[in-house]
């Protein structure tokens, strides 16, 4: 199904996909999917378990190669060697941690502060480590941290090169609501020029944080709110509408 | 927050650097590692010395080939742990997210098996020297043991990753390890021979070639090969 955003478009989209297809084994996971992000937006995306939605932010990270179709990201492929310069400019948080148990939260973020060349690492982590409240376990090993500090930290993680594109999986996932409230803050009082794509089950949060909605099903866009020219519409009635396309999936 | 700052990210060798601090200090913190590695290997030399009859001309046929017997097994256990402990908590993931190199990552990991090889011979080359009353500290036996410990690192650190997401990842690695190790081991038991017999330099040389031949070949191919290996 094809989503393709129409207009005025910069030249270069942050994610272009076209005819984008994922399978694993037999089974395929993204199919001819058709997709383009503009610098700046903010897109949740909505779909059942298995509808493709961490294949996809897989695929954008640059972890997954695709099976068939294209798929540029800052204008580059994402994967291997060669999408390094794209994967410099991605912050990802997924399902797994990305964390090393042995090492504090400090030199996690400190490990990866280095690897995106941010200039001063210690001082970006000791920064991030404050702002979610986190600094009296700072120099804690992962391993001793609450399911919800880790996801605090691998959030931090995500953050520590202030991306310009931001993919969230399920980002909700163990945070108490003081931590919410900052992502919230992160994702929403960003300057202009981050895009973030946001994967969630909650559907109040992916509506209030975000200006586009796509739900996918079975690894095909089975809505884009910006095609049917619906990017400006309120909240109720994005929420409505996403819960109408959900509701209509599971029968 | 701020916009950024966009700086580059470190160069191919910066990300090696990193990477390999990275491995030394998660080994050093968690010694998950090291410590089984050294016991297996002293183990196995104790075994050794128990089981054969090692004494007068035999000593100088068998001892190479235990040592190296007991080295190469031992490496199993690090060559094992180096991706599966990656794999298992998803921080391989993490890695290659990042804008480093595949092959720097590669190499990082190529050289953290080598540090954890020669930590282990600091341990088990003296017990063999008293084990076996060999003089084991020869200039040219400490090449064969270098430019072994590269050859097993090279080609069994990029085993280890195509292991590490395979369900019987424990037998697949020596399964598929030991077959290419032979040239390693016979260039470096032949080595090792030669050095404690005394052997004239002109005769260790053209193993000691071949095991250098050997660790140039698969550092470079696996390095240039490793994203094929890790991709999803």
């Amino acid at each position: 199904m094809t989503a393709e955003r129409s207009s005025s478009s910069p030249p270069q989209p942050v994610v272009r996909c076209a005819g984008l297809e994922k399978s694993y084994g037999r089974r395929p996971a993204i199919r001819n999917l058709n997709l383009t992000i503009d610098v700046g937006e903010r897109i949740a995306l909505f779909g059942e378990n298995g509808a493709g939605k961490s294949t996809l932010l897989q695929l954008i990270s640059g972890l997954l190669r695709p099976s068939g179709g294209g798929i540029r990201v800052f204008g580059g492929q994402p994967w291997g060697g060669e999408g390094a310069r794209a994967r410099a400019q991605i912050g990802a948080l997924s399902h797994q941690s990305h964390l090393y148990e042995e090492l504090s939260a400090r030199e996690n973020l400190a490990l990866y502060g280095k690897l995106y060349g941010v200039a001063d690492p210690h001082a970006r982590a000791d920064a991030l480590i404050s702002e979610f409240g986190l600094a009296g376990r700072r120099v804690d090993p992962v391993r001793t941290l609450s399911r919800g500090m880790t996801q605090r930290v691998s959030l931090m993680r995500a953050l520590i090169h202030q991306p310009a594109l931001l993919l969230l999986d399920e980002p909700e996932t163990g945070l108490d609501a003081t931590s919410r409230e900052r992502l919230a803050q992160h994702i929403t009082e960003e300057e202009a020029g981050v895009t973030v794509i946001l994967a969630t089950h909650n559907i109040e949060m992916g509506v209030s944080l975000t200006t586009r909605d796509i739900v996918l099903r079975n690894g095909e866009i089975a809505y884009d709110s910006a095609s049917l020219g619906e990017q400006a519409a309120d909240a109720d009635r994005r929420r409505d509408e996403v819960t109408r396309r959900l509701a209509s999936q599971a029968r | 927050m701020r916009r950024p700052q966009h700086a580059s990210p470190p160069g191919y060798f910066g990300q090696i650097r990193i990477l390999l601090a990275k491995e030394i200090t998660v080994e050093f913190r968690s010694r998950e590692t090291a410590i089984p590695m050294a016991v297996f290997a002293a183990a196995a030399l104790i075994a050794f010395q128990f089981s054969f009859d090692l004494r007068g001309g035999t000593l100088n046929l068998v001892a190479p080939g235990v040592l190296w017997v007991a080295i190469i097994f031992a490496s199993l256990l690090a060559l094992g742990r180096s991706f599966a402990r990656e794999s298992e908590r998803g921080s391989l993931d993490g890695l290659l997210a990042s804008p480093i190199d595949p092959g720097a990552l590669y190499l990082a990991k190529a050289a953290a098996n080598v540090i954890l090889l020669v930590a282990l011979e600091a341990v088990i080359i003296p017990l063999a020297a008293i084990l076996f009353n060999l003089q084991l500290f020869q200039p040219a036996l400490l090449l064969a043991l270098l430019l072994g410990n590269i050859g097993i690192a090279s080609v069994g650190t990029i085993l280890a990753a195509i292991s590490a997401r395979a369900r019987a990842r424990e037998a697949l690695l020596p399964i598929m390890l030991l077959p290419l190790l032979v040239p390693v081991i016979i260039g470096a038991v032949r080595a090792t021979a030669l050095a404690i017999d005394g052997g004239p330099w002109d005769d260790i040389q053209p193993w000691l070639a071949i095991l250098a031949a050997y660790d140039l070949v698969f550092l470079t191919v696996s390095s240039l090969l490793f994203y094929v290996t890790v991709e999803k």
